[in-house]
């Protein structure tokens, strides 16, 4: 596992950049929600008269007068895409960066099978992801604890299961591609998140684009979904889980055999 | 069993030539020289043996294995020097060379810490402050510091001062001493000549002599300079003619009858005939267009 101490190390540097800004924001809204507690009803009723932006973010199926409907939509942004991004970077870089940077040279002549570095790269990518997804699960507990407020255990539980699982499936596709280019990857990472969640959001607006939730992990982090159904979509997610699997055993079978620069 | 062992070698990425039909082979203790010019295909032999690249055609065997499918087995026994070190940054000198021992499964810190006193390193220092000499010098001590059998090194002495090479090849000839092989990767001739057993020239992604340091040496060529003036123009076997004051310098191969009776026909002050050096044979295996083994005959 020599590695992936290796990565973790390497990675910390963001993980607790990207933890700290996500998991921040996140308390800082919670945070909010104690004074416009008064005032949600009302603005409930603005979002609700929004026509297609409504739909989009699910709003019209939410309630903002109770923590976790607020928390869904104050939160559940912030969360989806700074993770989605978080994930895409840390994917799309892990193998790439070793030609990127020309460390490829010092890595890929130590005895070390490819298969392995591939392996220990990819647990990597995984742990940093979930350190990610607990660090800003604990704040989020944490500051909905301080405002005094009950933690709905099981809703928050489902919805942050739902980003883990997004940020896997988006781990996943990025390391893949991570094997076949050699720059520019951190471009095509974020690239690849801010369009599925779009595609996502044109899936909400109009009926005709509605086969799009099918290929995007957005679809199945629709908070309102989630907490109307109590469980996620389990097709959804397991399409996701092919396309995550389908990354990593790309990245294997390309990283493998390819000719290092 | 050889240390090195090439067998019709051929590579192209994608259209362009790498290396063409190349065989090689270096027995277990020699210090080899591998000579050629920037593009000429060193390092694309090299990144083949290695593993990094696969051949388009032909093999290239570490004592008897690809490193391609027996990566672990063949990089235990080698220590490789690429021609630019880059490291991880934020590690120190020591963190790398810690990671590269993990890498191979063993506890190397007093053969680095030796090293790295040897080569004046401090081990304390980041890598991103490194000068690209004390980089180099980091893969130099990762690339010894497990004492493998078979060291390949691409263009080692780049960036280090005359002493550190002093001291450097030192190492390697310790090395060689107590039966280790040494893949030596260069354009300086001269360490080759001084160093190297044996060596071998590539031209173009082609072999195109391969023999002991001494035979490479040893020509028909003379290295001719005269002080005066001769009638050489036209006369066979005269090529690198170098005009100075007061006289030329050339090359001359062939009979010496013809050339003695041009001298004799001009006003020559003073005159010498020597062998040329390496450089000498290997700068004229290049400029002669076509196969250059036609022009030097070893």
């Amino acid at each position: 596992m020599t590695l992936l101490k290796h990565e973790l190390r390497q990675g910390r540097a963001a993980l607790l950049i990207w933890a700290g800004c996500v998991g921040g924001l996140v308390a800082l809204c919670v945070f909010l929600f104690p004074s416009m507690k008064g005032q949600l009803d009302q603005v409930g009723e603005v979002f609700a008269s929004m026509g297609s932006f409504t739909a989009a973010f699910g709003m019209d199926r939410l309630s903002f007068g109770t923590l976790i409907g607020f928390y869904a939509i104050e939160c559940g942004n912030i969360l989806s895409l700074g993770g989605a991004f978080f994930a895409a970077l840390c994917g799309v870089g892990m193998l790439c960066k070793e030609e990127r940077d020309h460390t490829a040279e010092f890595l890929l002549t130590q005895p070390v099978s490819r298969a392995r570095i591939v392996g220990e790269k990819l647990l990597a990518v995984l742990a940093q992801v979930a350190a990610l997804d607990l660090a800003v699960f604990a704040l989020a507990v944490a500051s909905i604890a301080a405002i005094g407020e009950s933690v709905p255990w099981k809703e928050l539980g489902l919805l942050h299961l739902a980003y883990l699982l997004l940020q896997l499936e988006l781990a996943g596709i990025c390391f893949g591609i991570s094997a076949f280019v050699r720059r520019a990857s951190a471009g095509i990472g974020l690239g690849l998140a801010a369009l599925l969640y779009f595609l996502n959001l044109a899936a909400n607006i109009a009926d005709e684009a509605a086969f799009l939730r099918y290929l995007t992990p957005f679809a199945y982090c629709e908070a309102a979904d989630i907490l109307a159904e109590g469980r996620l979509d389990g097709p959804l997610v397991a399409i996701g889980a092919a396309l995550t699997l389908a990354g990593v055993a790309a990245a294997w079978l390309r990283y493998t055999t390819k000719d290092i620069r | 069993m050889y240390a090195i062992e090439i067998s019709k070698l051929t590579k192209y990425y994608g259209r362009t030539r790498g290396v063409l039909e190349l065989d090689l082979a270096v027995e277990p203790g020699e210090f080899f020289g591998f000579i050629g010019p920037n593009g000429a295909g060193k390092s694309t032999t090299i990144r083949t043996l290695l593993g990094l690249i696969r051949p388009t055609a032909g093999s290239a065997l570490v004592f008897g294995r690809e490193a391609r499918g027996h990566s672990r087995q063949v990089l235990d026994k080698v220590g490789y020097l690429p021609a630019e070190a880059a490291f991880y940054p934020g590690m120190r000198v020591r963190e790398v060379l810690a990671l590269s021992a993990r890498l191979r499964g063993r506890d190397l810190a007093p053969q680095g810490r030796a090293l790295c006193e040897r080569l004046q390193l401090d081990p304390e220092r980041r890598v991103e402050e490194l000068s690209f000499g004390n980089r180099k010098k980091v893969a130099i001590v990762c690339a010894l510091q497990s004492d493998p059998p078979l060291l390949i090194l691409d263009e080692p002495t780049s960036g280090l001062d005359p002493l550190m090479q002093r001291e450097f090849f030192d190492i390697l000839k310790e090395r060689s001493a107590r039966g280790d092989t040494v893949f030596l990767s260069s354009h300086v001739l001269s360490e080759v000549q001084r160093n190297c057993t044996r060596a071998a020239i590539i031209r173009k992604g082609r072999l195109i002599a391969c023999d002991t340091v001494e035979a490479l040496a040893r020509t028909n060529a003379r290295r001719v300079t005269i002080r005066g003036s001769a009638p050489l123009d036209g006369l066979p076997g005269v090529r690198n003619r170098v005009r100075g004051d007061g006289g030329e310098s050339f090359l001359y191969s062939g009979d010496m009858g013809p050339l003695l009776r041009a001298l004799a026909a001009g006003q020559i002050a003073d005159l010498s005939v020597s062998e040329p050096d390496l450089e000498e044979i290997f700068l004229h295996y290049y400029e002669t267009e076509g196969e250059g083994h036609d022009a030097v005959e070893a």
